[in-house]
This record gives C-alpha cells, structure tokens and sequence, in this order.
C-alpha cells in the first residue's frame, strides 16, 4: 500500500482569539503550532495501515518553511517520508491548494508509483473549507468518501464508515481512492524519543509552488461578537452548592 | 437572477438546517428554486420558494454525493442561477464540495451572512472567528453555516412542483451507502441533552469522572469531556465536545476543571447557561460563562449532588 496523507500546519489557539492589526491573520507570535486535528488522525490512521499491510505512507504539506515542524511530528508517529510544498506564510485558497497538490501527487506518483490511498482530514481546524479532498479527488478522476469514522482497506477496496443519526453509513471505494476523516477514527499515538530522533533523517523533499490569484479571497478577519462575557460568580467552593442548585431550579433543571 | 437551493428532508419533511439556508438564499436574490431528491417537498411555498424540483430515480434511492451534485449541475443549466445554496451539514457541504469540483468554481463554506455587493460573511475554527471574504465567480456556490441564520416563513403562496429526470451517470454511483448500521442507543444523546456535565484536564484521571456521572445522573444529564480528555485516553471521543467533536445545545452546560480553549468553546457555545467550576479565577471559560463557582472541584461536584439529592427528596 502506498499512501499520501496530506496535513495542514495551524496554530493552537488557546484561549482567545486576537488578530494581527492588519485584520488579515490570528497573532501567533506567543502561539504554539499543530497539525490539524482531524489530518493528525489521518496520518495514525494510514501508519496502522501500512503497518498491518506493508508499505510506505507519505505526508504532504502546504505550508511556510516552519510546516516542516508537522511534517517531522507526522514521520515521529511513523510515516515515511515527507513532501513540503513550501509557501511564504499567505493562505492559498482551497482551489490553489487542491491544483497545487494534484499537481504534485502527478509527479509523485510518474516518478514513484500510484498511491492506493490519498488522506485529507474531513476540514482544516482554522478555514473549514470542506472541499480541498473531493477537488484532488475530482482531478485525479478517483472516488472519493468524506467524513469518515471508520476506514478499512481489503482486497484493493476501502470500507468507509460515516457516523450519521442513529448509526453508520457504509460506502465501499474501489482503490486507488480519496478519502476524508475525522477525529475520534482513532487515537494517535504518541512519539516515542527514538521515533523523534528517527524522525530527523527520514527524508523530506521540498519544492516552491507559485500562488495563483485566489477566487476565494479572504477580505478581513473578524472575531465574533461576545467573546468577553463576565460570569456571575456564585460562590467559592463547597459552600457555592445552595447557590448552584437554586440558580438550577430558576431555569427548570434541578430534575 | 434565480437561486438554487439543496433541500434536505425526512421523508417529505423539510430540515430545518434548509429551511435556514432558505432564508439566508432569499437575500441573495429570487425566484428560488428547490431540489429535493427522492421525495417531494411540498411545505416550501412559505419559505419563499417559486418552483420545487423533485429528482426521483430508484438509483437515487440511497445518497450518493456526485449524483445528488449531478442533479444540481442538471438544474443549473436548466434555471440559469446566480447562486446554489445548500445547509453546511455533512451533506451539504460534500454535494457542493463535488459540485465546485464538477465546474471548477470557488465554493464558500458555512456562510452566515451576504452583503449586498456579493461578499459573504463566513465562519472559521468552527464560529470562533468570522471571515469576510469575495466569491470570484458569476455563479457562486455557499453553504449555510447551522444555528446561525433564522428560518422564517414568508408570505409566499404554494410552490409548483416540477420532475428533474436525474442525468446520472454509473461514475456517479461508483460513492454511495450500501449499508446502514444501526447503533443501539447508549442513554442520553450528547447532542439532544438538556443538561450536560462535562468535564476537562482538571479531573484529573479517568476515575475522576465517576463524580461527574453522578451529578449527571441526578439531573438526567449527559457527560461530556474537552479534547484533552479524549487525547488522554480517559473518555471516549463520543464524549468529545468540542469544534472537532459534538456541538452540543443544551438548558444548562456545566464546565468542570475545563480552561476555556476556543476549540472547546466552539463546541458547547449553543448551550443557553454555561456554569464554569474551577479552581483558576482567571480562567478563559469564565468570560465564556454565565456562571462560575471558583474551587477546587473534587469538592464542589460531590457538594452540589448533595444539595441536590436533599432538595430533590424533600
């Protein structure tokens, strides 16, 4: 099985959301920095995969020069090696962001051999475009199942498993496929120290795509109304328990 | 300049994540034309739409994402639209993901708002950041971000009904369900709870949930935890609220030893009360919340399932 798992670098955000003055990005300067949750999870779910079926899965990213840090995080938890498509920090829009990653599993797969499986996290943490996987899927003439929360891969078909009202839909792709997944399809491993040192060999290539004018195109950011609500403190400790049960009964849940 | 809106429903029954779609699609221009797949949807009159088009095919009879986009791009070439609009569900926003790769346009997901010049307001990290962004297209495709537009009637008559004979093709199909499991039901549902007890790093371990379950149990509560928690291994990510977990709506959401990251926030924002127990008065959850109890929770818990105990018995 050869699979890509494509990865997105965005900040931990904590507790608020502060913009740059030009209201065009968060403030990240005291922020640390991840994968996008539900492409963490794609990456554990392509190495367990690989590790049951043999193999090799690659990781790719679009980002600044310091997504090199994901992709490092991601060879920790075991994949193989890494593509860095790197950027100069603006935000490709997920049109960009799709042709520079059709344009690049093109040459990966002329030169390398076709993917089984390609792997995108159902959205980003910070965009939330939704469509990224299904344009790569689309120029890349393969099916494609988003949202999934179960995945297996047997006799060159994937079983996807989507968690819907009342239960699992059930889709089964003819591979090579796309999929998209969400958090909670596993739970990721953490690297060992030796995974990490490992991790600091393992190759990675790079390559520096132009970015073309976006048709999806960011104006300004702006935080949402009521973020800086004051609670109504009721009280410290044990002794708040009458206060807590009262303000309970005054909105009809005190059961 | 005519708009195309995706209809989800219940057996004929409109959701009322569409209906809101409907009254955010209403600014953008009319006559509004609907596409329902599989059965007709008659109540949309008084949602403002003129014509219904109803696409019935036997191959339609499970949902398979490219068809349902097939069936849009069939209707597009058929009412010359400005815009297709859908629900940003699951589903709305994969059938206009396939549909924007179908014709190569720019697709603007989660939208809450349309200003008169055609730029749209749309939300990032799950509603903890706004975006305002332009549509380069003539035809511009955006879903409609839940909870956040109301659904209102309008005085509209009753809508016609027209039959949209599908032109699906086998590629088409090659996606769709083959298979429904049911899972059996485990109490009460995270997402419809009226009460949720909902705990962070400040438990401490899994065991710590225990107290949590109880107070849960007095107040036919669910219980829920914050990514941390999940990432710990302790809970479950059923459990999980949060932007990349269960977006919870309840009367009261009571927050123990969670600091407030906006990642759990985007999560149980819905929650009409928020109580924050915790041991940190500067935590960010307490500008989140309505009420707060400051403390150490190993020992509030346990204090308010007792008062409560004692005023449910008396």
């Amino acid at each position: 099985m050869r699979i890509l798992v494509c990865v997105k670098r965005v900040p931990l955000t904590g507790g608020k959301m502060v913009l740059t003055a030009d209201e065009q990005a968060l403030e990240t300067r005291h922020l640390g920095f991840t994968i996008s949750p539900h492409e963490e999870c794609g990456v554990e779910e392509a190495v367990r995969i690989v590790e049951d079926q043999g193999g090799e899965v690659s990781v790719l990213t679009l980002g600044p020069a310091e997504a090199e840090e994901q992709i490092r995080d991601s060879l920790a938890n075991g994949a193989d090696r890494g593509v860095h498509l790197v950027t100069d920090g603006e935000e490709w829009d997920p049109q960009a962001t799709a042709a520079a990653i059709v344009e690049t599993v093109r040459a990966e797969e002329s030169a390398g051999g076709g993917f089984d499986l390609i792997v995108f996290g159902n959205e980003s943490a910070d965009a939330g475009n939704y469509q990224v996987g299904i344009r790569v899927a689309y120029a890349l003439g393969r099916p494609i199942a988003t949202g999934l929360k179960g995945l297996s891969v047997a006799d060159r078909r994937a079983r996807c498993e989507q968690e819907v009202p009342g239960g699992r839909d059930i889709y089964e792709l003819p591979l090579p496929a796309v999929v998209s997944v969400l958090e909670g399809i596993n739970l990721p491993r953490y690297p060992s120290v030796p995974a990490k040192l490992r991790a600091r060999s393992k190759p990675v290539e790079s390559s520096t795509p132009e970015r073309p004018a976006p048709k999806l195109e960011r104006l300004r950011l702006v935080v949402p109304p009521g973020q800086g609500k004051q609670a109504e403190i009721l009280g410290n400790g044990a002794d708040a328990a009458p206060a807590v049960v009262e303000m309970m009964r005054d909105i009809g849940v005190a059961g | 300049v005519s708009v195309v809106v995706l209809v989800e429903h219940e057996s004929g029954s409109p959701d009322e994540l569409s209906l809101q779609a409907l009254a955010l699609a209403r600014d953008l221009g009319s006559p509004l034309h609907a596409l329902v797949v599989g059965a007709a949807v008659t109540e949309l009159g008084a949602y403002g739409v003129e014509t219904v088009h109803v696409a019935e095919d036997d191959r339609l009879s499970t949902y398979a994402p490219a068809a349902w986009a097939a069936c849009l791009d069939q209707l597009i070439d058929r009412v010359q639209p400005t815009a297709v609009v859908a629900a940003g569900t699951n589903r709305g926003n994969e059938v206009l993901g396939h549909l924007a790769a179908r014709r190569d346009l720019p697709f603007a997901a989660n939208c809450i708002a349309v200003g008169s010049d055609g730029t749209v307001t749309r939300v990032r990290w799950g509603g903890s950041l706004l975006e305002e962004a332009r549509i380069d297209s003539d035809l511009k495709l955006l879903s409609v971000a839940p909870h956040m537009v109301e659904a209102a009637a309008v005085n509209g008559g009753s809508a016609s009904v027209e039959t949209l004979d599908p032109a699906v093709d086998e590629a088409d199909l090659v996606v769709r369900v083959v298979e429904h499991a049911e899972t059996p039901s485990a109490g009460i549902s995270l997402a419809e709870a009226k009460v949720v007890v909902s705990g962070g790093r400040g438990v401490g371990s899994a065991d710590g949930f225990g107290m949590l379950e109880e107070l849960a149990g007095l107040l036919n509560a669910a219980v829920g935890c914050s990514r941390v928690v999940t990432m710990a291994g302790w809970r479950p990510h059923t459990d999980q609220v949060g932007q990349t977990g269960t977006k919870v709506a309840p009367d009261l959401y009571i927050a123990c030893g969670i600091s407030g990251a906006t990642q759990h926030i985007a999560g149980c924002k819905g929650a009409k009360k928020i109580l924050a127990i915790n041991s940190d008065a500067e935590a960010p959850i307490l500008s989140s919340a309505d009420y707060a109890v400051i403390g150490d929770l190993a020992e509030v818990v346990p204090a308010i399932t007792a008062e409560l105990r004692k005023a449910q018995s008396s």
